[in-house]
C-alpha cells in the first residue's frame, strides 16, 4: 500500500513535469504547423526570454560585458528595478521584435528550401541566440522571481495526509504552471478557431500556395506565429526559470520536448499535451521503479527510448497526420 | 601550366574514371600528400599538433563518417557524440585488457565494435524517416553516454569515472599516453585519415555509394528499381559508425589522453560534427575535410584575435564565438546550402575557362 501511495505521488509529480514539457513542445508545434519549420531554437528562445526578463527586471545594462571589454568602462546596472508585470510586457515586445528579425534575416531567404536545411538553420539560430543571450546579459546563473508562489503546497499535504496517512509533496509552482498552461492552450485553440488571424494561420498551415492566392500575407503570418512561439517560450522560460534558475541548462529542455513531439506527432496541439504528460509520468515512474536497480539518472534517456520504441509501431506519432508517400 | 583537361589524353577506362581527372589537380593532391607526410612531421611542434592538426584530422574522420550517413545516404543522425564514445570506450577496454596487441589493431577493432552498435541503432531507420529519425538518434546519444557513466566496468572501476589512455607504441614510438611526441600523434592520425578518406572515396563512387544516394534521393523509388533499403540503410549506418568510432578512439587515445564521457562526447559533439558537414558540404569527401578545418581553425583564430590581440576575457570570447558560429551556419545555408565543397567546385569550373571565359 505504501508503495502504491508513493507511486501515486510520483505520477502526480510526473504529470506536473509533463505539463512543463508540453509548454515547450507547444511552441514547436505552432511553428511547425504554420511554416513547416522544425524549430530547434525553441528551447533557446525560452532561455533568451528568461534572461531578458531577469535583465530588464534588475535594470542590467545590455552588452555590459562587451562594452566594458571594448571601452574599458565599468558599466553593469542602470540602478533601477522594473516591476514584474511591466518587465514581462517589455520582454514580450522584445520577443515580437526578435520574431520580426528572424523572419526578415533568416526565414525570408530560405523560402522553398528543403525542410532539413531549415532545421539546420534553426540550430544555427539556436547557437547565435545562446551566444547573444550570454553576451547581452552575462552567463552567470540568475534567480527569477516574478511573484509566483513557490514551495510545498500545505493544503494538499494536509488533505492527502488526512486521506492516506501520508502527505503528498507537490510544489505550488507546478500547480500554477498547470493552470497557466491550461489557460494558454485554451487561449491558443480559441485564437486558432475563432479569430480571423487564427483562421489565416490554419490556412497557411494547410497549403502555402492556396493561402497566398486568396490574399493571406505569408510574411505577416510567419512573424505572428514566431511571436506567439516567442510568447509561449516566455511563459515556459518564466516557469522553468523560477523553478531551477535561469542558466544555460534551460535551453536543454528543448531537447526534452523533442521526444514529447515525436510521441504526440509534430502537427498536433493536443498531441503535444498528451505526449508531454505521457513522457512526464513515464520517466518519473521508470526512475521510481527501475532507476534504483540500474544506478539512477534514467531520466536522461528514458524519454527518447520510449519515443523511439513507440515510433517503430506508429511512425507518425499518436495524433500526427498520416504520412502518405508518393513516388 | 593552365588548369585544363585539354591535352591530357585518357587511353583507358581506368584513367577516365580517376578521382582527379585534371593533371594540375592530381599534382596538387600529390603535393599535399608529400607535404603532409614528408615535411610536416619534421617541423611540427606541440602547439600546432594539439591545437590544430591532430584535432583537424580526427574531426575530419568523424565528418567523413557522418557525411556517409547524412550526405550520401540521407539519414540525419544526431548521435555522433554517442558513437564516438563507443569507439573511445571500446579502445580503452581493449588497450587495458590486451596490452600486448598493437594499438592500431585496437583502434580498428574499436571501429568495428562501433559499427555493430551503429547497426543496432540504425534498425529503426527502416520505419522512421526524416525529422523523426533525427530525434530518434538522440536516443542513442543520451543512452550511450548514460551507459558509460553508470556502468563501472566500462571505466575499469576507476574512482574518478574517467578513462585514461595508457602508453602504447607503434614501431617503438609512443603514440598514446603522456610520452607521445607531437610528430608521432600527428602521423598516426594522418595515416588513419588518409586511408579512411581513400576508402570513403572509393566506397561512395562504387555500387554501394550509388545505392546510398538512390536511397537518399527517394527511398521508395530506389526500392522499386531494385535497391534493398534494408541493406543500403544498415550498411550506411555500419560504415558511418566505423569511421565515427575510429575518430572517437583517436580523439580519446591520441588527442585527449583522458576523457569523461559527458564532457568529451556530449550532445554538443554531435552538433559540432553535423555543422562540419553542413559547412563543408553534404555528400562530399573534400567537404568533410574543409568543414573540419574550418570549425577547428575558427575557434583558434577567434581566440588569438579576441583574447590574444584585444585582451578580452576568455568567457566573453567564447560567447562571441558561439554567435559567430551560429551566424555563419545561417549565412552558409542562405548563401550556399551546399557548403564549401560547392564553392570549390565553382572555382574549378571558372578556372577551367580562365583566362578566356566565353
Amino acid at each position: 500500500m505504501d508503495q502504491f501511495i508513493f507511486a501515486a505521488e510520483v505520477v502526480l509529480n510526473g504529470l506536473m513535469t509533463g505539463v512543463m514539457y508540453a509548454l515547450v513542445a507547444l511552441g514547436f508545434v505552432l511553428i511547425f504547423k504554420a511554416s513547416g519549420v522544425f524549430n530547434y531554437a525553441q528551447g533557446v528562445l525560452a532561455l533568451f526570454a528568461a534572461l531578458t526578463l531577469v535583465g530588464i527586471q534588475n535594470g542590467q545594462v545590455p552588452f555590459a560585458h562587451l562594452i566594458n571589454a571594448a571601452l574599458g568602462t565599468q558599466l553593469h546596472h542602470f540602478g533601477w528595478t522594473v516591476p514584474s508585470v511591466m518587465a514581462i510586457a517589455l520582454t514580450a515586445l522584445v520577443m515580437v521584435g526578435l520574431a520580426f528579425l528572424i523572419e526578415k534575416l533568416v526565414l525570408q531567404h530560405l523560402v522553398g528550401q528543403e525542410p532539413i536545411i531549415l532545421f539546420m538553420a534553426t540550430i544555427g539560430l539556436a547557437y547565435f541566440l545562446e551566444g547573444l543571450g550570454d553576451v547581452m546579459w552575462g552567463a552567470d546563473i540568475k534567480t527569477l522571481d516574478v511573484g509566483l508562489p513557490q514551495g510545498i503546497s500545505d493544503s494538499i499535504e494536509t488533505m492527502t495526509d488526512a486521506w492516506f496517512g501520508y502527505g503528498f509533496f507537490i510544489d505550488r509552482l507546478d500547480i500554477w504552471a498547470t493552470v497557466i498552461a491550461a489557460l494558454l492552450v485554451a487561449a491558443l485553440v480559441a485564437f486558432a478557431q475563432y479569430t480571423k488571424q487564427g483562421r489565416a494561420m490554419r490556412a497557411v498551415a494547410d497549403d502555402h500556395q492556396a493561402a497566398l492566392s486568396v490574399g493571406i500575407s505569408l510574411r505577416f503570418i510567419w512573424v505572428m506565429v514566431w511571436s506567439i512561439a516567442g510568447f509561449v517560450a516566455l511563459v515556459a522560460g518564466i516557469m522553468w526559470g523560477t523553478k531551477s534558475g535561469v542558466q544555460f541548462s534551460l535551453s536543454l529542455i528543448a531537447l526534452k520536448a523533442l521526444p514529447v513531439l515525436m510521441l504526440g506527432g509534430f502537427t498536433s496541439i493536443p498531441g503535444a499535451i498528451v505526449g508531454g504528460l505521457i513522457i512526464g509520468v513515464g520517466e518519473k515512474l521508470f526512475e521510481f521503479t527501475v532507476g534504483p536497480m540500474v544506478g539512477g539518472a534514467t531520466e536522461n534517456w528514458f524519454a527518447y527510448v520510449l519515443a523511439l520504441l513507440f515510433l517503430v509501431f506508429r511512425p507518425q506519432g499518436l495524433f500526427g497526420e498520416r504520412i502518405i508517400e508518393r513516388v | 601550366m593552365i588548369y585544363r583537361e585539354a591535352g591530357d589524353f585518357k587511353t583507358s577506362y581506368r584513367d577516365d574514371s580517376q578521382t582527379f581527372p585534371i593533371r594540375l589537380d592530381r599534382w596538387g593532391y600529390y603535393a599535399v600528400l608529400a607535404v603532409a607526410f614528408g615535411i610536416v612531421p619534421f617541423v611540427i611542434n606541440d602547439y600546432w599538433a594539439n591545437a590544430v592538426l591532430v584535432p583537424f584530422l580526427i574531426y575530419a574522420i568523424a565528418a567523413l563518417g557522418l557525411n556517409i550517413l547524412t550526405g550520401y545516404a540521407g539519414q540525419v543522425s544526431l548521435g555522433t557524440g554517442g558513437f564516438m564514445a563507443v569507439g573511445a570506450y571500446a579502445v580503452y577496454k581493449l588497450m587495458t585488457s590486451f596490452p600486448e596487441v598493437n594499438v592500431v589493431i585496437h583502434i580498428l577493432l574499436a571501429g568495428g565494435i562501433t559499427a555493430i552498435v551503429g547497426l543496432l541503432f540504425g534498425l529503426p531507420s527502416l520505419r522512421i524517416k526524416g525529422f523523426y529519425l533525427a530525434v530518434a538518434t538522440l536516443a542513442a546519444q543520451f543512452f550511450l553516454v548514460w551507459l558509460f557513466n553508470k556502468v563501472p566496468w566500462f571505466y575499469n572501476y576507476s574512482a574518478s569515472g574517467q578513462i585514461t589512455a595508457p602508453t602504447r607504441t607503434v614501431l617503438d614510438h609512443a603514440v598514446t599516453g603522456p610520452a607521445a611526441s607531437a610528430p608521432a600523434k600527428y602521423l598516426v592520425c594522418l595515416c588513419f585519415a588518409f586511408v579512411l578518406a581513400w576508402v570513403a572515396r572509393n566506397l561512395t563512387r562504387g555500387t554501394l555509394g550509388r545505392k546510398w544516394m538512390a536511397i537518399r534521393d527517394m527511398d521508395i523509388a530506389a526500392e522499386i528499381i531494385g535497391v534493398d533499403p534494408l541493406r543500403a540503410k544498415l550498411s550506411a549506418f555500419a560504415v558511418s559508425s566505423f569511421f565515427v568510432g575510429i575518430a572517437g578512439a583517436l580523439l580519446f587515445a591520441v588527442y585527449l589522453g583522458a576523457a569523461e564521457v559527458g564532457e568529451a562526447f556530449g550532445i554538443n559533439k554531435s552538433f559540432l560534427v553535423l555543422f562540419m558537414i553542413i559547412i563543408g558540404g553534404l555528400g562530399s569527401i573534400f567537404g568533410s575535410f574543409a568543414g573540419a578545418a574550418f570549425l577547428v581553425l575558427l575557434p583558434v583564430l577567434l581566440k588569438n584575435l579576441l583574447v590574444g590581440s584585444l585582451g578580452w576575457p576568455t568567457d566573453l570570447a567564447a560567447h562571441i564565438e558561439l554567435m559567430i558560429v551560429g551566424a555563419l551556419i545561417v549565412l552558409f545555408l542562405i548563401v550556399e546550402p551546399h557548403g564549401l565543397a560547392r564553392l570549390w567546385t565553382l572555382t574549378k569550373e571558372k578556372l577551367r575557362l580562365w583566362p578566356f571565359p566565353h
